[in-house]
């Protein structure tokens, strides 16, 4: 199985990879940078992102907004940034592929002679909204952050959230906007997918055509940092809640490495669906918990295993806390069954055919083309993705889990209504974020 | 190779695009089935289409249909929801239970070769759920616990208190989902017979959606449901309880909902307006894009790219089988509050009056509206959705292929007289869920009169 697709690079470093699917009118161009809030430093964090909004606001030769020109020839679009890498994409009428080369090539060339003070500002405020409306103003909205500060030291790259700290954004100035830009926003540093209602010759002129007269850029050094925890850690969030919550964290395998796909499977077994190991105990069995998900959360230096827990009404984090160790324990002694095993593989299987379905916008086919060039430098890697899952098997699962999980420190964050620390597992350490 | 930037390029021809053919059948039961041929991977979409929702809830039973329909995959059959869950997941399917007001739709999406289990897995939940005593307690505790959580949501918050001060007691005065009182008094009994009368082979409407001829989907589906019968026992329901006309003023014409400390305000802004029914619903749609339905549109450029005041703010005409609000929702920075609803009121109120839409913002809601349609059929799950749409609002076969047509015959003067039509300032509710402390000062300010306090009960 297979996204079928040809890829070129241009003389700039800028990767192009054409997939062709003629049954809607429409072409998916997206365009990944590598680059997210991992290439931040402390101090400046939440800067990828607020550049990712300046991306919308115009270039030197089209200084107008950057959504009306393509809404208006039927377009769809957006953008987005996370730790590692920062997308764009939109999906036109076929006869519009050349519009949105056009502006795609234009704010990758010529960003930062449109930008100005009072743009900057704007879109500063509506990121300190997005801020607001996303983390501080959500129940539970804190959590990942004390996380992530809990697992990962102030100046590793993991830190910090990508939404990054509301004084850091308020600090931020538009001379680091043109120098972030001219570091990271180059042909050298980006792959360009274009998938849909397109001829694969007529793609590849097409971007040399737009892309291939921009200069290449300077070569972008790989981020490198290390995260280990000392010992366990056990943290309390006070927050607008109801019901309090547990997290449990790991450092886990990094995206696409050894054991990565076996804690996908891990996860599966304990939190996905109601025949699941910690569904059916504490939320469908003992009723002590509304609900309990767990995922291997992989990036690129790096994962983190994290399961989750709201705990119901009376219930102590205490006896939530024990059961999800025992459960995590138990698939560390025996593995998964092979029923487990099965059951979780006709669900992978029919994930990645649903994977197929769509051309564009966030997880289309032009968005996994790009994802699977940037971190297994092989937009061909579907297939092997897919493998991963199909050559798990119950030893090397319980493997993993005793090494990532059993056998390794975590941080328990239990997130409690405010006045009520006493919910919290025992001994724990107050933790402020903001 | 040079390109010329001293202009942007011009769009080509559309290329031509053929919208499902809807292919019919109606079972003896009563049962109206609808297929579609969907080239694609091998993937099938079914979707049960069960006319009533929450709007048909009793009036002392709030959430009574929601939780009727959550326990569907509860349990049937006399196996368990642990064993009907494990053969949902051997076929990979994924099944979406939804209580919506107007309708009960149950959705299954499933790989091409699992087509007959996953219409016999949807036939039977729905014919034979065990509707236990157990699983019932379970799931109403559940559901009594979210809706404690949602009281730590604003979003939540907002959604309920204006539903209830829009209509009252009117069928869409309240969530799917009940509340704690309505839901803590609903009985075991109450589901069974709810379930008796509401699912029934007549009035409801199965879509399947895959790439197999028009006449086996057909087959197959009418195979596994034709056997279907209504409960005898089954008392009645009254399935066009939503038609009743809405309370025409507001009882409130700004409301707060308190939140010390909250980090924004949440804002809702709108009225009763219209039934989708209504024969102006192309004018609307491009009415909504131009007002606020779009990231490009006035309310988004002036609230989020012109002041800064929100991550963005959106409108929407949620016209229903009865008559439903138009809405105009967002989230603002607290110290913000007063100006955002001054804005908003603003251009709200200029778009029926002082500044229409013009022909060139009317050009680009067609535009994009009509020249990205053919985006919301790539997948089964979409087309089967769509067709769902057709068969709940009673709209022709051909509605699709008229999409564009109809919505291309809208002139700047239509959507003027849209807008004075189905924007009415002085019947405009306010709501704002928020920090009342800090915004207290900027409230006589909106001319909107004195605020009236909501209870946050859920």
């Amino acid at each position: 199985m297979q996204i079928p697709h040809s890829k070129r690079t241009l003389a700039n470093g800028l990767d192009v990879i054409v997939h062709e699917d003629h049954r809607l009118p429409m072409v998916a161009v997206n365009i990944w940078y590598h680059v997210g809030s991992k290439n931040e430093r402390p101090g400046r964090t939440g800067f990828a992102h607020l550049f990712e909004h300046l991306m919308f606001e115009g270039s030197e030769h089209h200084d107008h907004g950057y959504f009306p020109p393509l809404q208006r020839a039927g377009g769809q679009l957006n953008g987005s940034t996370n730790a590692d890498r920062t997308n764009y994409w939109e999906v036109v009428p076929s006869g519009a592929l050349d519009l949105a080369l056009w502006m795609e090539s234009d704010r990758m060339g010529y960003l930062l002679p449109a930008l100005s003070e009072k743009k900057f500002s704007n879109q500063r405020d509506v990121v300190l909204n997005e801020r607001r409306q996303n983390y501080e103003n959500r129940p539970y909205g804190l959590a990942g952050m004390a996380l992530s500060a809990a697992m990962f030291p102030p100046d590793h790259p993991y830190h910090w959230l990508t939404i990054g700290s509301a004084d850091d954004l308020r600090a931020a100035s538009l001379d680091q906007v043109r120098e972030f830009f001219q570091t990271y926003y180059h042909p050298a540093n980006a792959s360009l997918s274009l998938a849909g209602d397109v001829d694969s010759e007529q793609a590849f002129d097409l971007a040399e055509r737009y892309f291939g007269g921009l200069p290449a850029g300077p070569a972008v050094e790989r981020v490198r940092a290390e995260a280990k925890l000392a010992a366990n850690a056990t943290l309390v969030l006070e927050d607008r809640v109801e019901l309090p919550r547990l997290y449990i964290s790991w450092h886990s395998p990094a995206m696409f490495a050894s054991d990565d796909a076996e804690l996908d499977v891990v996860a599966d077994v304990l939190t996905h669906g109601k025949t699941s190991r910690l569904y059916k105990s504490l939320v469908y069995e003992r009723r002590v918990a509304t609900d309990v998900s767990a995922y291997q959360h992989s990036r690129e230096m790096g994962g983190l295993f994290q399961i989750a827990s709201t705990a119901s009404a009376g219930v102590s984090l205490t006896e939530l806390h024990t059961a999800i160790l025992t459960a995590v324990a138990e698939l560390g002694a025996h593995g998964p069954t092979a029923s487990e095993l099965e059951r979780g593989l006709a669900q992978t299987e029919a994930q990645f055919i649903y994977r197929l379905q769509t051309v564009g916008g966030f997880g289309g086919k032009g968005d996994q083309l790009n994802a699977y060039n940037t971190f297994a430098d092989d937009p061909g890697y579907f297939d092997r993705d897919r493998q991963r899952y199909f050559d798990v098997t119950s030893k090397a699962a319980a493997a993993a889990v005793n090494k990532w999980l059993v056998h390794a420190p975590s941080v328990s964050l239990s997130v409690v209504p405010k006045g009520r620390r006493d919910l919290a597992l025992p001994g724990a350490e107050e933790v402020h974020v903001s | 190779m040079t390109i010329d930037r001293s202009r942007l390029p011009v769009p080509g021809a559309d290329r031509p695009f053929h919208f499902p053919r809807i292919v019919r059948r109606t079972l003896a039961n009563g049962l109206e089935l609808r297929a579609v041929r969907h080239r694609s991977v091998p993937v099938v979409s079914i979707v049960l289409v069960v006319p009533g929702g929450s709007a048909v809830d009793p009036a002392e039973a709030h959430g009574l249909v929601s939780i009727t329909a959550g326990l569907l995959d509860e349990g049937s059959r006399g196996q368990s929801a642990l064993e009907f869950a494990d053969r949902v997941a051997r076929i990979g399917g994924d099944l979406d239970l939804e209580a919506g007001m107007d309708a009960v739709v149950v959705g299954l999406t499933t790989l091409d070769r699992f087509f007959e289990t996953g219409l016999a897995l949807v036939h039977e939940i729905v014919t034979a759920p065990n509707l236990a005593n157990d699983d019932f307690n379970r799931i109403r505790n559940l559901r009594l616990e979210r809706l404690k959580q949602m009281k730590d949501h604003a979003g939540a918050l907002a959604e309920r208190a204006y539903a209830r001060v829009l209509y009252g007691s009117h069928p869409y005065g309240h969530l799917s989902l009940g509340s704690e009182a309505a839901l803590t008094s609903v009985t075991l009994d109450h589901v069974r017979a709810m379930h008796a009368a509401m699912f029934a082979p007549a009035g409801s409407t199965l879509i399947v959606v895959g790439d197999r001829p028009e006449e086996q989907l057909l087959d197959v589906a009418a195979k596994m449901f034709e056997p279907w019968r209504a409960a005898l026992s089954a008392a009645p329901i009254d399935r066009d309880a939503a038609l009743l006309p809405p309370p025409a003023r507001p009882a409130v014409k700004l409301g707060v909902v308190s939140r010390p400390g909250a980090a924004q305000s949440e804002l809702r802004i709108g009225h009763v307006c219209a039934a989708r029914s209504t024969p102006d619903y192309p004018a609307l749609l491009i009415l909504n894009s131009v007002l606020g339905g779009d990231f490009v549109s006035r309310l988004n450029t002036n609230l989020r790219e012109g002041k800064g005041y929100t991550y963005g703010v959106r409108t929407g005409f949620n016209l229903r089988r009865g008559i439903g609000p138009f809405v105009m929702q967002t989230s603002v920075g607290t110290e913000v509050t007063g100006s955002a609803v001054q804005e908003s009121h603003a251009e709200i109120l200029a778009i029926a009056d002082a500044r229409p839409a013009t022909p060139e913002e009317v050009a680009i809601a067609f535009a994009s509206l009509s020249k990205g349609y053919p985006r919301g059929f790539e997948t089964a799950g979409q087309v089967a959705r769509s067709v769902a749409q057709l068969a709940l609002h009673n709209l022709p076969d051909s509605y699709f292929e008229d999409f564009v047509p109809r919505l291309a015959r809208i002139t700047a003067d239509d959507v003027s007289a849209a807008a004075r039509q189905y924007l009415v300032p002085d019947r405009m509710t306010t709501l704002i869920v928020g920090d009342l402390d800090k915004i207290d000062g900027s409230l006589p300010g909106l001319g909107l009169g004195p605020h009236q306090l909501l209870t946050a009960d859920l």
